[in-house]
């Protein structure tokens, strides 16, 4: 099992290389969708099988799908994959890597340093006592949450409503003659 | 079903999740990929709560990751729109096109 989880965990770190390194949209979000299912599998090592089952459904389900409509509607050509290979030079990326790598090298710094007491057995948090804490201490941010998804709702509607184009009846006519 | 996975192997993993969606975010000019790569720093960060609640075996952990996924689509849909309309206006999805708020 922890061979599983780290197992998991490289092909995570793999394929989300290769979502930020891909042109093609298309392709980074196919490898999107492995580098989640990957996740899903730590989640399962990690002992919560409920939330590796949300991961799934919503993430590596939902949300990937919703992008990938959108790009759709959007007609993507190949003249955009090549724009987007010309605007990720080398100069473009090397700064901002290497000074997330410097931040990145700190956080391992920190997490090996610090004298943590060593892992016992991983003990399954069920479904059972999410569901009771969930609705329990933690109801306000559940009526929260539904409160913000039904703000993304209605921001969605709104701001993804095209804008009927107002013609003059006399331009309307002229462009049905013509 | 006795498993030991180290936590800071798990943390780690999340850091460098995280990190590789930071740098994606810093580097792309494409709406769409910024906002994949926000998908994938809030999916780092996600595990990194899960990490915490198996540590010391509490559900917290796992509803703060429910939170978590509630904010990642509500925020996926209204950042889709947003990105349509600046479709429909601009011709583009250069982000820098997009310096203007002439709404």
């Amino acid at each position: 099992m922890e061979l599983t989880f780290y197992i998991a965990a490289a092909v995570a770190i793999l394929s989300t290389v290769m979502v930020i390194t891909r042109y093609n949209m298309i392709h980074a979000l196919l490898y999107l969708v492995v580098s989640f299912l990957a996740v899903a599998v730590v989640f399962f090592t990690l002992g919560a099988p409920f939330m590796a089952a949300l991961e799934v459904i919503i993430y590596a389900g939902a949300i990937v799908v919703l992008i990938i409509f959108v790009i759709m509607m959007l007609n993507m050509t190949q003249e955009d994959v090549q724009r987007e290979k010309e605007w990720l030079q080398p100069a473009t990326w090397v700064g901002p890597a290497i000074l997330s790598a410097v931040l990145l090298a700190e956080l391992v710094y920190i997490v090996v340093a610090a004298d943590t007491p060593a892992a016992g057995a991983v003990v399954a948090v069920d479904a059972k006592f999410v569901g009771l804490a969930l609705f329990g201490p933690y109801i306000l941010g559940v009526q929260l949450s539904g409160i913000l998804l039904t703000a993304g709702i209605v921001g969605a509607y709104h701001l993804g409503r095209q804008k009927k184009k107002v013609i003059h009846r006399f331009l309307q006519e002229r462009s049905a003659a013509a | 079903m006795s498993t030991t996975v180290s936590m800071e192997a798990a943390l780690l993993l999340a850091g460098i999740l995280f990190m590789l969606g930071l740098i994606s975010v810093l580097i792309r000019r494409n709406i769409i990929f910024m906002l994949i790569s926000v998908e994938i720093m809030l999916n780092a960060t996600g595990l990194a709560f899960i990490v915490a609640g198996t540590r010391w075996v509490q559900p917290d952990g796992q509803i703060m990751f429910i939170f978590i996924l509630t904010m990642a689509a509500a925020e996926v849909s209204v950042g889709l729109a947003l990105i349509l309309q600046i479709y429909h206006q601009l011709k583009t999805l250069d982000s820098d096109a997009a310096n203007f708020m002439k709404g």
